[in-house]
């Protein structure tokens, strides 16, 4: 046997035997759950006594020797001599999973690696041994293949791989590699922007003989774009397949009864979004076992049934897919989270108290609340919620979480179908043109031009547009963009949303829908949240994808702790606003400049000697008692040029229980007067203007300054 | 021993720099670009290279030289790098070299700012100097606006 020929014949065992595995251990919890028939075990048997077979003839004899041991106590088991024990069930899945493992080995190296499976043999040996009365069936694999072929009326199975039963699928479906799937998935993107270009070009022509193969070409590139997503789609149950296994171990583990029903399995998703969503949904169900699903103890104490639900269900909704986790465990303890969350300086006590429902379990999702203390082996394995959430929007989703205390909990996530073409409304803003995914839009406002100076209206300095009695926030997007101030005209809304929070967003024109295909930024431009992609429109031309949620979070609509620093900096604005009588602390700030922080906020000054400025994670930042503090150079944040000093002047200032170090040229004064602050300025990071000691000072909004700090750490 | 190596020249306010010709994948001349608002200012923006993105990263603007004067359009230089194509503008395109390790010189001690960083060392050619580009460390940009 040539090499080759060999390598590809164990490739093929690899790919066969690994499903087939998952088989096995679906067919191991039925067995468990005595829901089974001599079928089963039969199958069962036929499985591992042809693995065995098979590694045989191809030498892999680790794989043969752990086959054979396993069979022996399946054989006594389909013969009724053993019964389907919760012990010998986990023996038999640390049997496969012993298989997996060298299975694994082999599919990376083409040989078996040096993985020591004796233990576990001893232990499959050791059942055996206890349950067969005459030792007569001991020996080498031959003798058990002889065993086996005296009772088996018909010993082809071995022949005929794992897969006897599905051999007539095998007759009317191939196996695909996945990136030959990808690279048609790629050409047929291409096609379809190089179908978009001929039919805006026919358009403009009246040349029948160019339109009518034009419609034709139209169409068929749609038929065909829609049948290879089909070929692309997975049921998500080829994902929960493994989740039965994981519940049985974890709720061995922690000794909790839980029983794991799943709805709509059959539901299908494109195989980049499952890959996506497999280990979030596979952290979010270890979460549920491990912080929801109680105790039978406890259960019985709060009258429930000892038995806990988990329950997984998939649906279709309005061209998205909707996943939902639901435990009728302990439910979110609101107090703990927001003890926990102010104790990790997520919010302060006083907003914590404001907050509604929604903001509350918000806070389980931010960076940083899931830490060591509440990690246990099970779920914790260095990733927090926060992970969860940006591994679902990193591919389009939201999930949010509901939550009856004591009662249950409910995850939903909302995911695309697909990742790769989608559609889009294109829109221009300035020069370039933007494309906005239609999931995320509700729907269209014009305003006239005439209209416009009146039906927008401002609380304070934000605009708002009354949609149907209720006040909607708009955002300019031009602004957001930095892209300068929109020639007059009618005015453009499109109303966007972004996990579930809705807004305005303003555009110069609406130009067309489209099937785009998303393309990837390169690294160099990943850290801008705006966008999630570009893609090529129909003369040609890049147009870049907006990111509804990125601008949400940038203009702090959706970040909780960005809204928290909102809720802040309206404070302050108002008391700035407010011709109260303050206490402002006077800086210089690069070319000139003059800027008042107010008092209140200010923990100390400080002066640092430019070496004991150190870097971390590309932000400059000093050991200041015993922390480190983040420096943020303000007149560089404005844009203002700043001149050398041997040692740096510092701000201290405190938000929300961390300190800040904001660099200014020098201190002026600190004053206590009657300020009336102009806001005048668009300007991020100013809140506006005032006349104090006979200069034009900028009032600082020190949250939205130190905010790409504050996330970044 | 003297090994031969071939690099790829372009041409910035006439002086000479190359980049290893495998790295190249082709050049072009200019194309239509569309602008990322609130990118950093090196990026000049993103073409269409037959249905792929890629940024273009503006190296007169990266090496803080004066603007081409606006009737000249720059060169796409599309160069491979560990995350993908990137395409460098240039003023002009030069020929391919063929150089001796033995003219190699690391750059001067004196070599200050964002050269230091982007120029990997010096051939002595007949005609003038070489300046070898390493494309990796010119994608090393700082977001330029607040975020």
């Amino acid at each position: 046997m040539t090499s080759d020929k060999q390598q590809e014949f164990i490739r093929d065992l690899v790919i066969e035997s690994t499903e087939a595995l998952d088989q096995f251990e679906q067919d191991l919890l039925s067995l468990e759950k005595n829901e089974t028939d001599a079928d089963t075990l039969h199958r069962i048997f036929r499985l591992i006594h042809s693995l065995k077979g098979t590694s045989g003839c191809l030498a892999l004899h680790k794989i043969e020797e752990l086959a054979h041991s396993g069979e022996n106590v399946l054989s006594l088991m389909r013969d009724g001599r053993l019964r389907a024990s919760k012990e010998l069930i986990s023996k038999l899945f640390a049997f496969s999973d012993g298989l997996r493992t060298i299975l694994g080995e082999v599919g990376q190296t083409g040989r078996e690696g040096s993985s020591d499976h004796s233990a576990l043999i001893a232990d499959l040996n050791a059942l055996h041994r206890a349950a067969s009365i005459p030792p007569a069936a001991e020996g080498g694999a031959a003798g058990t293949f002889g065993l086996f072929a005296d009772e088996e009326p018909a010993p082809a199975p071995a022949a005929a791989g794992p897969f006897a039963d599905a051999a007539a699928i095998a007759e009317t479906a191939i196996r695909v590699d996945v990136e030959q799937l990808d690279r048609i998935m790629d050409l047929v993107g291409e096609l379809v922007l190089a179908r978009n270009q001929i039919v805006r070009f026919a358009g403009s022509t009246q040349d029948a003989e160019l339109v009518k193969p034009t419609q034709q070409l139209n169409l068929i590139t749609s038929k065909l774009q829609e049948n290879i997503m089909k070929t692309r789609m997975q049921p998500i149950g080829t994902l929960w397949n493994k989740f039965p296994r994981i519940v049985r171990d974890l709720s061995l583990e922690l000794g909790k009864q839980i029983a794991l029903t799943m709805e709509g399995a059959d539901t299908e998703l494109d195989r980049t979004i499952l890959e996506a969503i497999k280990d979030p949904l596979t952290h979010l169900i270890r979460n549920s076992i491990d912080h929801g699903l109680e105790t039978p103890e406890v259960r019985a104490a709060a009258g429930k049934p000892p038995e806990g639900m988990l329950k997984l269900r998939a649906l279709h909704e309005g061209g998205q897919v909707i996943i939902q986790i639901f435990d009728d465990g302990a439910g979110i303890d609101r107090e703990k989270v927001i003890r926990k969350a102010v104790q990790r300086n997520l919010v302060n006590a006083d907003d914590a108290a404001r907050m509604s429902e929604r903001e509350v379990y918000a806070l389980l999702f931010q960076p940083g609340f899931s830490t060591a203390e509440t990690v246990t082996n099970l779920s914790g394995r260095g990733v927090g919620m926060d992970v969860v959430k940006r591994n679902i929007e990193r591919i389009g989703g939201s999930v949010d979480l509901q939550s009856e205390p004591g009662r249950s909990t409910t995850i939903r996530i909302k995911i695309p179908l697909t990742l790769a073409i989608v559609p889009a409304l294109i829109v221009r803003c300035g020069q370039d043109r933007y494309a906005i995914p239609q999931a995320s839009i509700v729907e269209l406002v014009r305003i006239g031009e005439d209209e416009a100076a009146t039906v927008i209206e401002y609380v304070d300095q934000c605009p708002v547009y009354r949609l149907r009695g209720h006040l909607l926030p708009l955002v300019r997007l031009r602004d957001q963009l930095q892209l300068g101030t929109a020639p007059s005209g009618p005015v453009f809304l499109l109303v966007v949303q972004a996990e579930g929070r809705q807004f305005g967003l303003v555009v110069d024109s609406i130009l067309d829908t489209e099937e785009i295909v998303v393309k990837p930024l390169g690294k160099e431009l990943k850290g801008l949240a705006v966008y999630a992609g570009a893609t090529i429109m129909g003369d040609g031309r890049v147009a870049l994808i907006l990111d509804i949620i990125g601008i949400a979070r940038r203009v702090g609509l959706l970040n909780e702790r960005a809204s928290a620093l909102a809720q802040g900096k309206s404070q302050e604005a108002r008391a700035a606003g407010a011709t109260g009588r303050q206490s402002l602390l006077l800086v210089g700030l690069g070319q000139g400049r003059q800027a008042a922080i107010p008092l209140s906020s200010v923990a100390r000054l400080e002066e640092f000697a430019l070496d004991s400025i150190e870097l971390a994670g590309g932000s400059e930042v000093v050991q200041y008692r015993g922390e480190i503090m983040a420096l943020v150079d303000i007149s560089k944040a404005l844009g203002y040029e700043t001149g050398s000093a041997e040692e740096r002047r510092v701000v201290v200032y405190a938000l929300h229980g961390r300190s800040f170090g904001l660099c200014v040229e020098r201190i002026i004064d600190v004053l206590d007067c009657e300020v009336k602050v102009q806001q005048n300025t668009a300007r991020p990071g100013i809140l506006g203007s005032a006349v104090v000691q006979k200069r034009v000072t900028d009032f600082l909004d020190i949250p939205a300054l130190v905010a790409a700090e504050a996330r970044s750490l | 021993m003297s090994e031969r190596k071939q690099f790829c020249t372009f041409y910035l306010d006439n002086r000479m720099f190359g980049v290893d010709v495998l790295k190249i994948q082709e050049v072009l001349r200019y194309q239509p670009t569309t602008e990322v608002p609130l990118a950093p200012n090196e990026i000049r923006g993103l073409i269409n290279l037959r249905g792929s993105i890629v940024s273009t990263l503006d190296l007169r603007r990266r090496f803080g030289l004066a603007q081409l004067a606006a009737e000249t359009l720059p060169t796409n230089v599309v160069s491979q790098t560990s995350t993908g194509l990137i395409s460098l503008l240039v003023d002009r395109i030069g020929d391919v070299v063929e150089v001796d390790q033995a003219d190699f010189e690391p750059p001067p001690e004196t070599l200050e700012g964002n050269a230091r960083q982007m120029i990997d060392g010096v051939y002595k050619l007949p005609s003038g100097l070489l300046l070898i580009l390493n494309v990796e460390r010119t994608l090393e940009l700082e977001p330029s606006r607040i975020a």
